[in-house]
């Protein structure tokens, strides 16, 4: 269990790419906590597996330093930096019996049978495969699989992070479910610095304590699920997390009031904006009342999608979403109204804040 | 028309599929929603002509094409892996199946064009597949299912592959195109959420049984068996099993819930008892009824939180708006609606009444 | 596997069925006649039964033969399949030392048997060949023509020089074949190796070794060309392996029945060890399903 310090890391994948300044990461300098529970969410080449890769030293990054608990690993081995990884496929030992694929990493390091056996039970115990211990790991399920990868990670008590390369991409829906919320009570009770890699916002939200979000090499926001929720500080944060995303929309402000078209949007306060930024409003499918009162919109297009109805509608010309509960109707004359307190205002891209 | 009747596949002595009827529309979007090695890519095959039936007959536009090989039919199929000719250009990938069916240039021109327009590849119609990115080759791989005019077109997971996002704004576009092309699309998925999102009609596939067919939202609203329910619910179904007695549901000899009135009409006895997780809530509404149960681990995802629940040994799911960070190991109450229950027969899995109609 | 029907598939297959029913059921239909017959070669035969099988079976001659056979193969064996192995783990896995590490092991492989035997008939010769010339000079007694150790040692070295790229070829596919994910857990897990060979590699490879140890065992023990050439089964009897006396039988002699005889026994031993290592070597992986 280790506290990660990223350094001031960049990393370009050659010299020619570095010398032209084009970094597949560019400057991480951020400190992960003991203990915590992080996940790398981002679109496929955003960087995210170069960054795990450069904790795990599979990679070392072009600059900068990583950090365990203090202690520069910059250029240790993935060996000798005593962390666990499961990968995107599961990696099993197939000749090797349940309990021996979990006691491999063990019986490596010397340690004596005894503690073996004590430790192994223990975490058949925790991911629910005492009944199939002395089984070849060969032929089971890739859920099943894939939790022998997890518990060989668990069954060193020493190790400084455990990190997960997209692991749940092969398993089915109905699984994810149960995989996901036993990886969260394993983490509550190990406490293992645990980093989670993915694209799937759903299980990044409901895997980490802190999302890390990722575009283009850059991060763009680091907070708990619900704050990049209901906070979201890049339109990309807005529209990669929630689904449907943000709705986004060109608006001018003037004051404590945004204008789009003839409507005037009513703001909680005066962001502050510098004169040329281009300047957006972004409010959340879900915080767009829909109602017999306030501004006309056009609905195109109700999706019936079970638990809840997704309504495409165009406001002044732009495309909006709402979404609605199961049992909410939708008005004859439609028309919204925006919750002042769920509206932001970004201006390139970037959340401002707001005075008053 | 693409009609099966009684249909099978039988590998060794395992039936693969199960006699399977089913009539496909042309024009139709037609989801196989079913967990890995459920028999959505078996079913697939059978359909195009890759394996032969071990017995029933496929008939299209009431021609039997049973025995047709997949050459002959007119048949195009987009897989999980993108498969493109990888030394072609996008362009010429596109044109391919009709370069074979040997139309004229013009035609290729214009076809090609329309697809790469209909799926946003026209920057890339010079490039070469490996140098687009995974969405853009998929696209390439759908457009050139699209300009086959194939009479049935067969996706089996096309998304599966691709970042979550990409899956949502493609999910989007391809009921436009389906709608578009005259063809009968079947479109194979693991994903309950999936199926939803495309609409259309849905066969819910277990172990190799069609076990309903029938329009998306009302497959899912309306399962007619416990197995249907499970395999399209997404966060997994709850259940548990009671005794329906004297206007109450009883648990351990104790009554626990009031039947709806939805449900006043099964009989008496032993009955399991289903519901989403979004039905169960962290306060009373109308309709609901409460119920202790005990905390496990709550997750949160952005607007909505997942806490996983025990009641009486029974391992549930509540799907809850707003964020909801519940500690473990406590008892608390939930709130069912009790409105949307479902009940099915335990011995047979069999719906026992509709459950109750909703608002919309 | 589902596989794909096609009538037309038959139709594409039937010149090699047609090709395999002239060039191997006809002829072993004759050779089974023989077998049961005495013949002069004047077209009269006469009804021999099994008289020819117990006399092949109680001969010294075949079953030092044999013997010469099964000791050959498992020295082949013994050798190929771990230097094969070790081989196709140094070689690289990636970079431009590919395509250079696959045609050297690729060229042993062209070469026409007859050839092989001919470069080493010639290269082990004490007078004139640079193997058996410099093996003399530095002082060691090789003479491949006149002491049996060292007509065994030519030949094995030739065959090991000839056919372990095979080995090598087929267990290099398997390798690449595993991806790195394997490779990074097993360092994470601080496997030695030893470990990451006797519990990644190996397994990974376990279906192309089947197919090496069943094809080197039935060629090594079908070997006829090479030591023909070069030792002509000699010194003495040393390198007469079944193959060899079989042809010294049929064509020499012209003692048509006995070869006959001999030949079936060959083939039913060739059949039934080949089972034997099919089954032993299949039976471990059902047992894992």
């Amino acid at each position: 269990m280790a506290r990660i310090s990223l350094d001031h890391i960049r990393h370009a994948y050659n010299a020619k790419a570095k010398a032209a300044g084009d970094y597949a990461l560019k400057k991480v300098h951020y400190e992960w906590d003991d203990g915590g529970a992080y996940a790398l969410l981002g679109p496929s080449g955003c960087g995210k597996t170069t960054l795990l890769n450069i904790i795990s030293g599979l990679l070392h990054p072009s600059d900068g330093r990583i950090l365990f608990d203090g202690k520069d690993v910059t250029t240790l081995s993935t060996e000798a930096r005593n962390i666990a990884q499961v990968f995107q496929f599961p990696v099993v030992y197939d000749t090797m019996s349940v309990f021996d694929n979990l006691a491999f990493p063990l019986r490596n390091r010397q340690v004596p049978e005894a503690e073996v056996k004590k430790r192994v039970e223990h975490i058949l115990e925790m991911t629910d495969l005492a009944s199939m211990a002395g089984r070849r790991a060969q032929g089971l399920t890739a859920d099943q699989k894939q939790k022998i990868s997890l518990g060989r990670g668990l069954v060193r008590s020493d190790v400084n992070a455990i990190l997960f390369d997209e692991p749940l991409t092969v398993i089915d829906p109905h699984m994810k479910w149960q995989l996901r919320s036993q990886l969260k009570r394993l983490h509550r009770s190990s406490r293992f610095t645990m980093v989670y890699v993915t694209h799937d916002q759903t299980e990044a939200l409901t895997f980490a304590d802190k999302v890390v979000v990722m575009h283009d090499g850059e991060i763009v926001q680091i907070g708990t699920p619900a704050e990049l929720f209901e906070r979201p500080s890049h339109t990309f944060v807005g529209y990669f997390i929630g689904s449907p995303g943000m709705n986004v929309m060109p608006v001018s402000v003037t004051g404590t009031t945004a204008r789009i078209g003839d409507q005037t949007i009513a703001l909680s306060g005066a962001p502050k904006l510098s004169s040329g930024a281009k300047v957006e409003l972004g409010i959340r499918p879900e915080f767009v009342r829909l109602s017999r009162e306030g501004m006309a919109i056009d609905i195109a297009k109700v999706e019936d999608i079970g638990r809840l109805k997704i309504v495409r509608a165009r406001f002044c010309g732009q495309p909006l979403s709402i979404v609605l509960s199961e049992d909410d109707e939708i008005p004859a004359d439609p028309r919204v109204t925006f919750d002042p307190g769920a509206i932001g205002i970004f201006a390139d891209s970037w959340r401002v804040g707001m005075e008053g | 028309m693409l009609e099966l009747r009684n249909v099978s596949k039988v590998v060794g002595r395992d039936y693969h599929i199960f006699p399977t009827t089913l009539a496909l529309k042309r024009g139709t979007l037609n989801v196989l929603l079913g967990p890995t090695l459920s028999g959505k890519t078996s079913l697939m095959r059978l359909m195009a002509g890759l394996d032969r039936p071990t017995e029933g007959q496929l008939l299209f536009d009431g021609t039997d094409v049973t025995g047709m090989p997949v050459q002959k039919r007119n048949v195009a199929m987009v897989y999980q892996q993108f498969i493109n000719y990888p030394a072609l250009t996008v362009y010429e990938n596109i044109a391919s199946p009709m370069r074979i069916a040997g139309k004229d240039a013009a035609t290729i021109d214009r076809e090609v064009k329309k697809a790469a327009d209909l799926l946003r590849l026209t920057p890339y119609l010079d490039r070469t597949p490996l140098n687009l990115s995974g969405g853009q080759q998929q696209r390439t791989a759908l457009a050139r299912a699209i300009v086959k005019n194939a009479n049935l077109v067969l996706l089996d997971e096309p998304l599966a592959n691709l970042d979550y996002k990409l899956r949502e704004e493609l999910r989007e576009e391809l009921p436009k195109i389906f709608a578009a092309s005259g063809a009968i699309f079947v479109y194979a998925t693991t994903e309950p959420s999936e199926a939803l999102l495309l609409g259309g009609s849905t066969a819910t596939l277990s172990e190799g049984r069609v076990t309903q067919f029938g329009d998306t939202i009302r497959v899912y609203r309306e399962p007619s068996d416990l197995l249907t329910a499970r395999t399209f619910a997404d966060p997994p179904l709850n259940t548990i099993n009671l005794v329906h007695e004297g206007g109450q549901f009883l648990h351990g000899g104790q009554p626990i819930l009031p039947v709806p009135s939805h449900l006043a009409a099964i009989p008496s006895g032993p009955v399991t008892v289903a519901f989403q997780p979004h039905h169960l809530m962290l306060a009373p509404r109308p309709f609901s009824h409460p119920l202790a149960t005990r905390t496990q681990v709550s997750e949160i995802a952005g607007s909505e939180s997942f806490i996983h629940l025990d009641f009486a040994g029974e391992k549930w799911v509540m799907l809850t708006h707003g964020i909801h960070d519940i500690d473990p190991d406590q008892m608390i109450d939930v709130h069912l609606d009790t409105r949307h229950l479902m009940a099915f027969d335990p011995a047979t899995g069999a719906t026992l009444a509709a459950p109750h109609p909703t608002a919309a | 596997m589902n596989k794909t029907w096609n009538n037309k598939a038959w139709f594409m297959v039937l010149p090699v069925l047609v090709l395999v029913a002239f060039s191997a059921v006809i002829p072993l239909m004759t050779v089974v006649n023989y077998s049961v017959q005495d013949t002069f070669g004047n077209n009269q035969f006469f009804w021999a039964g099994t008289d020819w099988f117990v006399q092949m079976l109680s001969s010294d001659r075949f079953w030092n033969a044999l013997a010469r056979n099964l000791v050959f193969s498992g020295i082949i064996l013994a050798i190929e399949v771990p230097l094969g192995i070790f081989i196709a783990l140094n070689m690289p896995k990636t970079g431009p030392g590919v395509p250079v590490c696959l045609v050297l092991m690729a060229l042993p492989l062209l070469i026409p048997w007859n050839v092989v035997g001919t470069i080493w008939q010639v290269f082990g010769r004490v007078d004139i060949g640079l193997l058996g010339y410099v093996l003399n000079s530095l002082g060691i007694d090789y003479n491949y023509t006149q002491d049996p150790v060292d007509a065994w040692a030519t030949v094995i070295v030739m065959d090991v020089w000839h056919w372990t790229s095979l080995v090598v070829l087929l267990c290099y596919a398997g390798l690449v074949s595993i991806p790195d994910a394997y490779y990074q857990a097993a360092k994470i897990d601080g496997a030695s190796r030893w470990s990451v060979f006797r519990y990644i590699q190996l397994p990974k490879m376990k279906r192309v070794l089947l197919i090496a140890v069943l094809l080197r065992f039935m060629d090594s023990f079908m070997i006829y060309t090479e030591p023909f050439v070069v030792t002509g089964g000699g010194p003495g009897n040393s390198t007469t392996f079944l193959s060899i006396d079989l042809v010294k039988m049929a064509v020499g002699q012209f003692d048509l029945g006995p070869a006959a005889a001999m030949s079936i026994i060959y083939f039913l031993i060739i059949l039934l060890l080949s089972w034997v290592f099919y089954t032993v070597m299949t039976q471990s992986d059902a047992e894992e399903k």
